[in-house]
């Protein structure tokens, strides 16, 4: 029994670094621009849905608006660089601290709604934003806004032209930011708090938890990391509109990556976004245009099939296998 | 419109009044049912007024097929299980109608009703007009059944309180089961109705659903007679939000009056909850 | 000084009041029990006392200070703790982890936290069941969860609701023996309760309440013989 006790964690932890050099080696090995695309993308969703989970999976929050915070941190930082010269991470940090507000504003009252009228309301809310946004001339409205071009490749400017490898680290950085971040408050007094939250919201409040100001913080904390996120796409493809940044679609899609992974789990999201991603862009490059649908025709059947199976995602059917194995 | 709005609402508040379930597949149930009265006008030439009842049915059946696929083993489950079964029919119907029929847009060209009344000094289409009353005439009918038949009485003994209803020798599965069946038919005819006028394109459902969700939330969740009221109120929002201000903005105003509702009076105007 | 004091709470909802004008006093220390019919408004009142409901007239008064219509969670920081009838364990966490919770008011380190919440754990007879998930709980085992997760406060002042509710005859001597023990320690607390015999075994002093109002507030010998008690709630044949 102990030595089992001590070799699983060691085990874990050997296969955790592991995956990371590979990762970390993985742009020396595939030097062409289409597999470091799809790891970017993984990446870039992993950690989008990694901080959709906080809000949602952590605190149990289902949050339906979540591209509003991307969209935030997408314009924030375009706008700041093409109109002012001002460096993209500068404006990254704009686009969390705008986020981080908004976030405060729309959780306040929202957060005094329950169950489905909660989770419209933020849908609600992602619709206004959007329909707002595009109305707002003055940034560019439905029209987009494009990223200035500066040549040459260059840290400072967040643009790498000659190749991906640059992104791709840093969209690695952004995920083991997210992971690093949902790491440090399930640990912590705030994960226990949150997680009381999403169980029984009146028992926390009996034990002394500020129900809304966890809610709030939570909210806050995933707002931040998606609008990182946000910048980071904004500078990868160059050009943003509300149609690629605001709309519903992408906050679904966040959701669905982190359910399928495991909602309320590390991992999780980052397991879905290794789904998802591949089969996206898979179909795509297999049926060309209407490729798009059929990866979300898989996708939509997979949720339904966890939906009903297996809530916990595939974290959980990991470990149910893992413990059916051990108990051989 | 508004008439439309609450029908398709109706059948979204009766599911949830039954067993606290909101179908977020709803809007691709009425793209379902679109594009049957579509094919069935395409194929055997029927107008979509006429074939209303066979789409009705077809939708009818959906609903039962759902519920006893996937909703009946998500009911004890937990909330996000059920939001995302539902999602994921959701994304799952649409993408299958993307992919089998593309995504062009597709209309039922000169169907039964057309051209344009003059009622004093508006003028409204004809088909609008005729979807209206009938959307009206099925609400009403809806209504009476559930008041005033045996079946309706036991639905509504069975959205009010499980236990007892059950106790009283009410099958709660079949009542869950009829909900499913008859909310989306109402789906069914909603979606018959507006194929007469309006585009049919996979994405269609989407911004009927979020209009649906809020109608059902204004009229409170589970209050059918109220989602009447409420449809007609998004209704004349939707209609004003698009004059005063600018189209795109409309659907902006209806969920900014959902938000302010709902966050004044949490159970809606006239809610159960 | 008393430590909890109530004074003419009302409340309602709608048409039904759920209570009227009561009031008593808890003094430090003091073990009161609250009896009644179904209906009584005993849970409201508890309700009304720990933030969950706001009266429509009265106060609330703990060590002097008004403290009616507070949130919950601040009460509790003031050392108001309850457990509820309809019992509310965190489900998905494990039986340590929900006391934690508790624990964490006292301390935001989560070592510390989760030593204090075995010490808890230990005293009401879990510490096997750790780390146990909250859901795989027999009935017994949660009332004791939930005991725990409010003790883990450190509370003043306890209100349990429904200790023996629904509980197997075998275990309550356990539960009363707890709750006996955890008076002993100088907690004050006000205990909810049906079974008749628990509650005139532990109290110090009852308070009766019939369709919201209180009908009597005394010691259980007194209590046994008023006549409005007898009528509402006891029945003639009763004896202590």
């Amino acid at each position: 029994m102990a030595a089992a006790g001590t070799l699983r964690p060691l085990l874990t932890r050997a296969v955790l670094v592991a995956l990371l050099l590979g990762a970390l080696a993985f742009p020396a090995v595939f030097t062409l621009p289409f597999p470091r695309h799809i790891m970017i993308m993984i990446f870039l969703y992993g950690a989008l849905a990694t901080a959709w989970n906080i809000i949602a999976g952590y605190c149990g929050q289902i949050s339906l608006g979540q591209a509003v915070f991307f969209g935030i941190g997408a314009y924030t930082s375009s706008l700041l660089f093409r109109d002012l010269g001002l460096t993209p991470w500068a404006g990254m940090a704009g686009g969390v601290v705008i986020a981080v507000i908004v976030s405060q504003m729309i959780g306040y009252p929202v957060f005094r709604l329950r169950g489905h009228y909660f989770a419209i309301a933020t849908i609600a809310v992602g619709e206004i934003v959007q329909a707002l946004i595009v109305n707002w001339d003055a940034i560019g409205g439905a029209r987009g806004v494009f990223v200035p071009i500066k040549r040459p490749d260059s840290f400072v400017n967040f643009q790498f032209h000659q190749s991906k490898a640059f992104y791709y680290y840093i969209a690695l950085a952004l995920l083991l930011l997210a992971l690093g971040v949902t790491r440090l408050i399930e640990r912590s007094r705030r994960g226990y708090y949150f997680r009381a939250v999403r169980e029984d919201q009146e028992a926390a409040a009996a034990l002394g938890v500020n129900v809304a100001r966890e809610k709030l913080r939570a909210l806050g904390v995933s707002a931040a990391l998606t609008a990182m996120g946000g910048t980071f796409y904004a500078q990868y493809l160059l050009f943003i509109d509300p149609e690629s940044v605001f709309p519903l679609s992408l906050s679904i899609l966040i959701c669905l990556v982190a359910v399928l992974g495991g909602v309320g789990t590390l991992w999780g999201p980052i397991l879905g976004a290794a789904v998802l991603v591949p089969l996206q862009e898979g179909t795509r490059v297999m049926l060309g245009g209407t490729g798009k649908a059929l990866d979300l025709l898989i996708y939509g059947a997979l949720i339904i099939v966890i939906s009903v199976l297996q809530p916990g995602g595939l974290m959980a059917l990991l470990s149910r296998a893992r413990t059916a194995g051990s108990a051989r | 419109m508004g008439f439309v709005y609450a029908l398709i609402a109706a059948g979204l508040s009766l599911i949830f009044g039954l067993m606290e379930i909101v179908n977020f597949a709803h809007g691709e149930f009425l793209m379902v049912a679109m594009y049957v009265a579509f094919f069935a006008w395409l194929l055997a030439r029927i107008d979509p007024l006429v074939s209303l009842p066979l789409t009705a049915l077809a939708l009818g059946v959906l609903g039962w097929a759902v519920y006893h696929g996937i909703i009946r083993w998500v009911l004890d489950g937990p909330m996000l299980a059920q939001i995302f079964a539902t999602f994921g029919l959701a994304v799952l119907l649409r993408s299958g109608a993307q992919f089998a029929f593309g995504i062009d847009f597709r209309t039922v060209n000169d169907p039964l009703l057309a051209g344009r009344l003059a009622l004093g000094p508006v003028s409204i289409g004809v088909p609008q007009l005729a979807a209206s009353v009938t959307a009206l005439g099925a609400f009403v009918a809806l209504y009476l059944f559930l008041s005033r038949s045996e079946t309706g009485v036991a639905l509504q003994a069975t959205a009010q309180d499980r236990q007892a209803a059950s106790l009283m020798g009410i099958d709660t599965q079949r009542m869950f089961a009829l909900g499913w069946v008859i909310g989306s038919a109402c789906v069914g005819v909603a979606g018959a109705l507006l194929a007469m006028f309006f585009y049919i394109f996979p994405d269609v459902g989407a911004p009927f659903a979020l209009l649906a969700y809020v109608t059902v939330a204004l009229g409170g969740f589970g209050n059918v007679p109220a989602t009447l009221l409420a449809g007609v109120l998004v209704g004349l929002v939707e209609a004003f939000g698009g004059l005063l201000l600018t189209p795109a903005l409309k659907y902006a105003a209806v969920f900014a009056l959902y938000l302010g509702v709902v966050l004044w009076r949490p159970q809606g105007l006239f809610g159960r909850f | 000084m008393s430590l909890l004091s109530v004074a003419g709470v009302t409340k309602r909802f709608g048409g039904v009041v759920a209570n009227r004008d009561i009031s008593f006093d808890v003094a430090p220390g003091e073990l009161v029990g609250v009896i009644g019919p179904n209906g009584a408004g005993k849970s409201t009142l508890f309700d009304v006392i720990t933030g969950f409901q706001r009266p429509e007239a009265g106060r609330v008064t703990l060590d002097g200070r008004d403290v009616t219509g507070w949130r919950p969670d601040r009460l509790s920081h003031l050392g108001v703790a309850r457990t509820f009838q309809k019992l509310k364990p965190f489900a998905g966490m494990t039986v340590i982890e929900n006391v934690m919770v508790g624990a964490f008011q006292k301390t935001s380190d989560v070592a510390a936290a989760r030593a204090a919440a075995r010490t808890v754990l230990e005293s009401v007879g879990l510490a096997d069941r750790a780390e146990t998930h909250a859901r795989g709980l027999s009935t017994g085992q949660r009332k004791r969860l939930e005991l725990a997760r409010a003790l883990a406060t450190r509370p003043r002042l306890l209100l349990l609701d429904e200790v023996t509710g629904g509980v197997d005859q075998a275990t309550v001597p356990g539960l009363i023996r707890l709750v006996r023990d955890l008076h002993a320690t100088g907690l004050a607390l006000v205990v909810i309760e049906h079974n008749m015999r628990v509650i005139m075994e532990i109290s110090q002093r009852i308070v009766a309440l019939q369709l919201g109002q209180v009908i009597a507030d005394a010691r259980p010998a007194e209590i046994v013989r008023d006549r409005r008690v007898i009528d509402a709630y006891l029945g003639e044949t009763w004896r202590v």
